[in-house]
């Protein structure tokens, strides 16, 4: 049965928010907001969240509840969540359980009833920081100088990434695509197979040898966690990929295949996590609402270093958001086409990918 | 793509009057319009009917026209004007019609006028149903299975094929006019019939019906170069069934899963695409509540009510926006206002609940049928925004202004268990009333959600209310318990009555717990990025945003949603009161609720704060803001209200004093205020007992008129000729009580006058009189008003100015005050004083170009009008005529007599302005939508007392060609005298009767006179209501339907169709004031 006791929100500078803990689970990890109105199911199981505390700035969670189809991944990893309000009598046909239950079942510490606004207004204001959700009655000094020694891992990718390669096979005569899991979304790999692509799923350290081994006809770079320049060992096997296959990468996988490129990496002030990020495609001369959630970008002043041309940017603050090499068969975008949650204005770039591979290389 | 530098000078089509089904939104979008036109440097043609609005302004656009909104009047003003580019889109659909209108007419092809924004292809595409159809088949959009019939032949052959329920839609109409749910094909006969009269072009829709579905619409817009975003998505707690300007609407969507809301997301993208709108556009879509399946209901091509509703909900500026994209822009170069930083191009997040309440006029239309079906009934609109749905609901039921702070009406807590189990499969305006109340009763939410197919997601959320409430009465009150009632959106004063404890006891200990609302932002963005807009909305939670200024302050009260007797004029009060202050660098600040209106527009006030104007609600923001004072003459009777209870909240009542309206509101002061002054008025009684009552109208003498004390738009008031209807009336309509005391006056039939003025207590100024076509009787918001006055005698002025100038200086009016006056006998009477602006300021101060509001905020600041250039006495009228005529909207609202009386029954008005008096007679007229038939027959159904006086008229249309019909007494009378008559036979006579000659479409024209007493006469009832339903004038008042024949009399020798701007019948100097 869910319990909640007076809890609180406490940031590394020692700010607190006061609100009701669940079952007086605590956690720590870092903390950002996501301006979603819907979709928190997905955002709870995107392992992108790895190492985080998820603030959602809509303040109704879990209206229609919640059901096994819209998981992410095998399981959620972020080490929170902030919600103003929890539903507890959600409604949708199909809605299978409540979004109390299944935090409760995973065991995610969650702190409701809380002024998730003054939170991210916070956020907004200072940076994403870390800070632990706690029960009330605990001393902020002691919590802060917690969140100071506290660790929240350096390689999240290793957590979240595949144990073991598996194939999701395409009935019928396709292209051969190695997905590389640094945190994948259920989507993406579904997406892929709706375009066409079968698909080999590999474990982020899997070296380029294997992955060639196994004679692909492209190379899928997926989302993750985390600081890119951490996974040293995956932007080894991607530069050693270089050349060899078409290549698409979404998110972390945009990023790394950056760093492979000889470009860098730095991290944002609070990143962008939500489903209303506007960004322009150069080609197209159009603006996309895309699904975003990340907290590193590339450098721009690193962009001649890559040989790479800059295909889209954000328009809210002209961060790079895509880009294509200038010689190989090669792109890869910041946000997510695949959606879930979010518009699926941008399912176009799988198409792109799929139209690469036919394209003979 | 920039802007386009080949566009110049642009016009801009209003939406007209008020009526149901198109209300302030379309003075709040043209508005925007015009502004964002100016802010290019485009010479911007505006032409709107309604002088109720900002719009209308001479500064809002460079010429102004107040003309008809007919394609006559268009084409003329195009002649003259010679705009390079017509805007249409933010205009309603009369707006759209017309562009379409002028476009088939060959218009804009002649003189060369581009139709800006959403070209005419796309807009016939969403609006013609068959192409929609092909459309929507070509994107593989669900549509339901449909038709288009133009016989009730037709409709038949369809229903047979597809079966009942079916709904029956007529095309190009507004507020579903003329449309319903059909269960039966008698049913069916009757819906189509009347809808293809309704039609502009003769056809309805039958469709299979979707009843029960969960109803979402989106806000789309998209620019030129095929860049789309959705502003806002929204969901209709009723399902679909319910007109959606009906329906209790929640943004963004709260049932939906993230699946579902991007599935129609893309849907609308898909579509507005498919259309090639340019600007903003509206689907509705129908949801299974059991699967992923939809259907399009509807598209409409333009700005509209719930673009409105989106905007205010989201801080997105969609009409603005729609503006820029029409004069080239792209979304991606347009700025968003809000953040000033971010681009338009992007999908707003809400952090927040918003909950829209539709205002419904059945507290004026007693007997009306109130049951909500797909043709629209709601006047008027609240929101209400909170960080819960619990709250955000009861703020918006607190906003209604209908008596209740809480989701429950005496007169349905008064029903039984079984009676409120009934009451639930009904769908009317009370139905969330009955839901909490069937809750409060034990009844299982499971069940009420199987009956009234409302979503269990929002049962839920009323039992959580109701269960709150119940947590208040049962537990000892503690700050724990305090901080959740109020969390959960629970006023003091509901507290205070469940726990039976005085309001102010409550407040204190609210405070004295210091659970005290902070104040969150409206920022498009969810705090995502910083914002720069003071839009504020109150929630019980850790943080205020709000950074107070040590700058001189006030607030404005606003008027809240529109409903009958309280219209737009009175925003356009409250918008030119904020507007002055800012002018004299105080820092305003509104509170308001009406989402519809420019006054809550985000950058009209220095501060808004959407609210309830309760006296909870106000005293919290006044709390916040510490203002100097607050002004509540420009907000209507809902600011007036105020008032007292702030004054004795401690705070300062700017302008005229709290005393001075209490005197002129409180009957025996306001009698002894008037003895004083030497002033007549009709001999009356106030009395709190039916025995005084009768006693006093004996005394006084019959007819008397006799209404309920403190009410406005003259709700429950009548005429009563005799003992018998006097007893009726006050066991019936009003019961008189001490605190509820009822007034009896002397009916004095006679010539009624108006007049405003602003006074600074020592000042008047007398901007002009109006007088009125209708003799006294009529209310003074349903008659037809002329400025300046045609037939009042000098002496008679001269009594006028004096008599007001003495009121005003003895009420010490800092500010403005309305005058009614009747002249009977050549006297004259005080029927009223209103120490708050009226109806007429806008008409007023638009045709005398005095900025009255402007002077009368000085005014009430403390400025003299000396200082400002002007004295006291009558300004000198201009050298032209304009005429106000109510609008109506009874084709939405059945088995409501249209018949006029004392009780206001106009939604809207528009003006007719010209030197000519016949002329602007004849323009008001028309823009009022009566179509004065060229020829053809016109019945006369006259009461006894009036036969007399309806000989002199009938005569008159007989000799300019028209056929005279009645029935056989007036028919007899009229022959007697002469005239050429034919007889009719009355309904209780048998085919072929009046009915049937209405149906037919002999009759043209209906005058038709009330017959004393209250008996319901049926035949004249059915007659008036057939000429509603079949679209045909029907005057009601003698008066009208002479001045009526006089113009027709003119207009057969005069040149009918002439237009001027604003502009160039004023000037655009402020008239009146002194040339230093």
């Amino acid at each position: 049965m869910s319990d909640f006791v007076a809890g609180k929100l406490v940031l590394a500078d020692g700010t607190t928010f006061d609100g009701l803990l669940l079952n007086g689970l605590e956690g720590s990890g870092e903390v950002v907001f996501n301006t979603g109105m819907t979709g928190y199911q997905e955002v709870l199981t995107d392992p992108s969240y790895a190492g985080q505390i998820v603030t959602m700035t809509y303040p109704l969670i879990g209206n229609y509840g919640v059901n096994p189809k819209f998981d992410q991944a095998r399981k959620s990893f972020v080490r929170g969540f902030i919600a103003a309000q929890l539903c507890e009598n959600p409604s949708n046909w199909c809605e299978e359980g409540n979004i109390i239950h299944y935090l409760e079942q995973r065991e995610i510490p969650c702190l409701s009833e809380i002024d998730t606004r003054a939170v991210t207004r916070k956020i907004r204001s200072y940076g994403a920081m870390e800070g632990r959700i706690v029960r009330a009655e605990r001393n902020i000094a002691q919590v802060v100088a917690e969140i100071a020694t506290h660790i929240i891992g350096t390689d999240l990718v290793a957590e979240v990434t595949t144990p073991e390669i598996y194939r999701i096979p395409f009935a019928g005569k396709a292209p051969h695509v190695i997905v590389m899991d640094f945190g994948i979304k259920r989507n993406i790999l579904r997406s892929l197979s709706l375009y066409g692509c079968d698909l080999t799923v590999v474990p982020a350290s899997t070296d380029a040898k294997t992955i060639l081994a196994l004679n692909p006809d492209g190379i899928f770079l997926s989302n993750g966690p985390g600081d890119p320049k951490v996974v040293t060992y995956a932007i080894e096997t991607i530069k050693q990929l270089l050349g060899k296959k078409p290549m698409f990468g979404i998110c972390l996988g945009h990023q790394l295949l950056a760093l492979a490129l000889g470009g860098d990496t730095y991290k944002l002030k609070f990143g962008h996590r939500g489903v209303n990020h506007p960004v322009k495609d150069f080609s197209r001369d159009r603006v996309y609402i895309t699904s975003q959630n990340h907290g590193y970008v590339i450098d721009e002043k690193t962009v001649p270093l890559m040989d790479v041309t800059v295909t889209h940017r954000a328009v809210n603050d002209g961060t790079i958001e895509g880009m294509r090499h200038n010689q190989l068969p090669i792109f890869s975008v910041q946000y997510h086409p695949e959606a879930a949650p979010g518009p699926d204005d941008n399912v176009y770039l799988f198409e792109q990918f799929t139209a690469l591979m036919k394209g003979g290389c | 793509m920039p802007k386009r530098g080949d566009l110049r000078k642009i016009m801009v089509i209003g939406s007209g009057p008020i009526v149901i089904g198109q209300a302030a939104e379309f003075d709040y979008a043209g508005t925007q319009a015009c502004r964002a036109l100016k802010e290019e440097g485009m010479e911007v043609v505006l032409v709107n009917s309604n002088p109720a609005t900002i719009m209308t302004d001479t500064h809002i656009a460079d010429r102004v026209y107040v003309e008809p909104l007919l394609p006559e009047y268009l084409e003329e003003i195009i002649a003259k004007e010679r705009p390079d580019g017509l805007l249409a889109t933010l205009g309603g659909q009369v707006g759209l019609n017309l562009a379409v209108k002028l476009a088939e007419r060959g218009t804009l092809e002649r003189y060369n006028v581009e139709l800006l924004g959403t070209p005419l292809e796309a807009i016939k595409k969403a609006e013609d149903r068959e192409l929609f159809k092909k459309a929507m088949q070509e994107i593989n959009q669900p549509i339901p299975e449909s038709d288009i019939v133009e016989t009730v032949e037709g409709a038949r052959v369809f229903a047979r094929k597809v079966g009942y329920p079916l709904i029956v839609r007529p095309a190009y109409t507004l507020g579903g006019t003329g449309g319903g749910i059909v269960n039966s094909e008698e049913e069916l006969d009757d819906v189509v019939e009347r809808g293809l009269t309704h039609s502009m072009i003769s056809q309805v829709l039958i469709e299979r019906s979707v009843a029960g579905w969960k109803e979402v619409e989106y806000e789309v817009i998209r620019d030129a170069a095929d860049n789309c975003i959705v502003v806002c998505n929204m969901e209709n707690i009723d399902p679909v069934g319910v007109h959606t300007g009906d329906s209790i609407v929640v943004a963004p969507s709260q049932t939906l899963t993230d699946h579902e809301y991007q599935m129609l997301r893309s849907a609308s993208l898909k579509i507005i695409r498919k259309l090639g709108v340019e600007g903003g556009c509206n689907v509705q879509y129908a949801l299974d509540t059991k699967s992923t399946d939809y259907i399009v209901i509807e598209v409409n091509p333009r700005v509209s009510r719930s673009s409105a509703l989106a905007s205010k909900a989201t801080g997105y500026p969609i009409a603005k926006v729609a503006t820029k994209i029409a004069i080239g822009y792209r979304l991606d170069e347009i700025q968003n206002a809000v953040t000033g930083k971010t681009k338009a191009c992007f999908e707003p997040a809400l952090d927040y609940v918003v909950i829209k309440f539709p205002r419904w006029p059945f507290d004026k239309f007693i007997g009306a049928d109130r049951e909500l079906g797909t043709q629209m009934k709601a006047t008027g609109e609240v929101m209400a925004i909170d960080r819960t749905f619990e709250s955000a609901l009861l703020k918006a039921v607190r906003s209604l202004e209908i008596k209740a702070h809480r989701l429950q009406l005496p007169a349905i807590a008064a029903l039984t268990d079984e009676l409120v189990y009934a009451r639930l499969s009904r769908t009317d305006d009370e139905r969330l009333f009955v839901v909490a109340e069937a809750l409060r009763r034990g009844v299982d939410p499971a069940e009420i959600s199987r009956i009234t197919t409302i979503d269990p997601f929002f049962i839920d959320k009323i039992r959580r209310i109701v269960a709150m409430e119940q947590r208040v009465v049962n537990e000892p009150m503690t700050p724990q318990l305090m901080r959740a009632a109020k969390r959960c959106g629970l006023a003091d004063r509901t507290i205070a009555e469940l726990t039976l404890t005085p309001e102010a006891e409550i407040r204190s200990r609210r405070k004295r717990w210091n659970i005290i609302p902070c104040y969150k932002m409206v920022d498009t963005c969810a705090a995502e990025f910083a914002a720069i807009t003071p839009y504020y909305y109150s929630t019980y939670a850790q943080e205020d945003e709000v950074q107070i200024t040590d700058r001189r302050k006030v607030l404005v009260l606003g008027s809240g949603p529109i409903r009958i007797g309280q219209g737009i004029e009175f925003d356009y009060c409250s918008v030119h009161s904020v507007w002055a202050l800012r002018e004299m660098g105080v820092e305003s600040i509104i509170i308001n609720n009406n989402p519809e209106t420019v006054s809550t527009d985000f950058d009209t006030s220095d501060r808004l704060y959407f609210e309830p104007l309760t006296i909870e609600d106000v005293m919290n923001v006044i709390e916040k803001e510490m203002p100097e004072g607050v002004i509540v003459q420009f907000g209507g009777q809902t600011a007036i209200n105020l008032a007292a209870p702030l004054s004795r909240a401690g705070v300062k009542i700017m302008g005229t004093s709290l005393e001075s309206i209490d005197t002129a509101e409180d009957r025996e002061k306001f009698d002894a205020f008037l003895e004083n002054l030497y002033i007549p008025r009709p001999k009356g009684a106030s009395v709190t007992d039916a025995g005084a009552a009768i006693a006093a109208a004996n005394r006084i003498g019959y007819p008397v008129v006799v209404r309920p004390s403190y009410v406005l738009g003259g709700r429950a008031m009548e005429i009563v000729y005799n003992e018998g209807d006097l007893r009726y009336y006050l066991t019936h309509a009003v019961q008189a009580s001490p605190d509820r005391p009822v007034l009896v006056d002397r009916y004095m039939q006679g010539t009624e006058v108006e007049v405003d003025a602003v006074s600074d207590g020592n000042d008047v100024l007398i901007p002009g009189i109006m007088e009125h076509i209708e003799r006294a009787g009529v209310h003074s918001g349903d008659s037809i008003a002329v400025y300046p006055p045609i037939t009042l005698s000098d002496e008679i002025k001269n009594t006028i100015v004096d008599y007001t100038v003495r009121m005003a200086r003895a009420l010490s009016v800092k500010g403005i005050i309305n005058v009614q006056y009747v002249v009977s006998d050549g006297k004259l009477y005080v029927i009223e004083v209103n120490p708050r602006s009226s109806r007429t300021v806008p008409f007023l101060s638009k045709v005398t170009k005095v900025p009255m509001i402007n002077l009368a905020t000085r005014a009430a600041m403390g400025q003299s009008l000396a200082s400002l250039g002007y004295t006291t006495g009558l300004l000198d009228p201009v050298g032209y005529t304009a005429v106000k005529a109510p609008v109506f909207s009874f084709a939405k609202i059945t088995q409501v007599d249209i018949a006029l009386g004392p009780e206001m029954k106009s939604t809207g008005e528009v003006i007719g302005i010209d030197y000519h008096f016949e002329r602007a007679l004849y323009k008001a007229i028309t823009a009022s939508g009566i179509q004065i038939p060229d020829d053809g027959a016109i019945l006369f159904t006259i009461a006894d007392k009036d036969k007399q006086e309806a000989m002199a008229t009938a005569r008159g249309y007989s000799e300019l060609g028209y056929r005279i019909v009645a029935t056989e007494g007036t028919a007899k009378f009229f022959a007697s005298a002469g005239i050429k008559v034919e007889s009719v036979q009355k309904v209780s006579e048998g085919s072929p009767h009046i009915l049937d000659l209405i149906r037919s479409g002999i009759i043209r024209m209906v005058v038709s006179t009330l017959t004393t007493g209250k008996l319901p006469e049926a035949d004249g009832f059915k007659i008036r209501r057939s000429t509603v339903e079949h679209a045909i004038p029907c005057l009601t008042s003698l008066d009208t339907a002479k001045a009526v024949l006089d113009v027709l009399t003119v207009t057969r020798r005069r040149r009918l169709i002439y237009s001027m701007a604003l502009q160039d019948f004023a000037g655009t100097a402020p008239h009146g004031r002194e040339t230093k």
